[in-house]
Parts: structure tokens; sequence; C-alpha cells
């Protein structure tokens, strides 16, 4: 029979959002890459250009839950690493108020990013 | 049915020459999973330019595309999403109890198929650089 482990305590609620959103990652990570390397090469892009992708809703509504959807798949991937190396206790609870603090800037300042070049 | 397995502390690299596809698979997504977080935060980083004037914006991502180095790091970016993505296609069907029995030649038809479409994307990369 074939053994299976994982970093996490299967049927959590944290297990499953890591799988829902990497299901979700999947496409739009392999997407993200396609459009702005092989539709548009990297070396040609515009604010201008940024400006007119980023003014269609639907757009601007899958990059910012690309945003929120990585920053918290790879956050808790750091989170779960940790503590299968054996993070406990004090330590636990700064890595998780550090990874906290960490990934709400990052998901905030991802938004004005995407705000500012959608002209809104 | 799953059961639990006692795969010891994989973090003991001096237990390197014993570990399975499965664990080099698991070492593997570990490692492009911290690359490609910490490149979310770089990412981030070089796109707020853009709240500083068009200009600005433009003008770094053109004066960092025009570095050899950085399209080179690019396609080190490309090879580290494309094996994080397979090898999370290849996780998200063990989790559903699909393919066990294959989870090691999953994990090695990952890293093929990886290679493929890297050195396939190579010249889009380098593209206007050399």
């Amino acid at each position: 029979m074939a053994e299976r482990y994982s970093s996490f305590e299967s049927g959590t609620t944290l297990w499953f959002l890591q799988r829902a959103t990497a299901a979700f990652l999947v496409v739009v990570l392999a997407f993200h890459f396609f459009n702005l390397h092989f539709v548009t090469h990297a070396a040609e892009i515009t604010f201008q250009g940024s400006q007119v992708r980023m003014q269609s809703l639907g757009y601007f509504i899958t990059m910012v839950l690309f945003l929120v959807t990585a920053a918290f798949h790879g956050v808790n991937g750091i989170y779960n690493a940790l503590i299968n190396a054996g993070l406990d206790g004090a330590q636990k609870r700064a890595a998780q108020l550090v990874l906290g603090v960490a990934s709400l800037l990052l998901v905030v300042q991802g938004i004005r990013v995407a705000t500012t070049l959608a002209g809104f | 049915m799953s059961e639990s397995y006692d795969r010891g502390r994989i973090e003991d690299f001096g237990r390197w020459t014993e570990f399975s596809a499965g664990m080099w698979a698991w070492i593997f997504h570990k490692f492009t999973g911290w690359i490609l977080i910490g490149y979310l935060f770089t990412h981030i980083a070089v796109l707020s330019t853009s709240l500083q004037g068009a200009s600005v914006y433009t003008n770094t991502l053109h004066g960092l595309e025009s570095i050899l180095l950085v399209r080179f790091l690019e396609v080190g970016l490309l090879a580290v999403a494309v094996f994080h993505i397979l090898n999370g296609v290849r996780l998200l069907f063990v989790d559903l109890g699909l393919g066990l029995e294959q989870q090691d030649k999953s994990f090695y038809a990952s890293l093929v198929l990886t290679g493929a479409i890297v050195v396939a994307s190579v010249p889009t990369f380098l593209g206007g650089a050399l």
C-alpha cells in the first residue's frame, strides 16, 4: 500500500484552503506567466499597457484574487514548513504574527498597485 | 484508504542518500515554494514604482529587462514556477487518492516536462537581450 505523508494535519480548514488556493493558482499562475511573457513580452510592458489590462474588470478581479490567494498559499506554506521543522510555543506565536502582518502588508500594497494601474 | 507513515525527519539532510522520489518531490516543492513567495514580495515591490508615476514604472521595467542577468533569472523563475505547478497538480491528485501507486513516476514526469517547457521557452525569454 502506498504511504501518504503531508506537513498538514489532514482535514483542517487551513489544510483545505491550502489545496483550494492551489487549484486556483495552478490555472492563474500559468495564465499570468503565459500572458506576460508570451502574449506580451516582459520587455515590452509599459504603464499604458498595464493600465489597459487592469481597466478590464474581470482581469482586475482575477489579479486581486491571484494576489490574495498567492499570499495566503505562500505564507501558509512557510508557516507549515516552520511547524514541520519543530517550531512551537512562543516561536510559533511569533511566526504567526510576523507572517500574518507580512501577508497583510503584501496584499494591501498589491491592491494599491492594482488600483493605481487601473486608474481607480 | 491511507495509512500513517513514519518518514523520519526529512529536515535531517544527512539522510539524503535514503530519500525516495516522494521525499525529493517534497523537498523540491518546498524549495520552489520558498522562492516563489520571496519573488512575490519582490514583484510587488517592483510594481510599486507605478505609485510614483507612469514613466518611473515603464523605465524601471525596461531597465530591468535590459539586464541579461535578469533575463536568465526569469528563466530560472519559469523553471521554479512550472515545477511547482506540475508537482502541485500531482499533489492534488495524491490528496484525492488518485495515482498513489504512480506518484514516483508522476514526479519524474513533472521534472522532465519542466525541463522541456523551460528549454522551449529560452528563446522567448532571452529574445532581444543577446
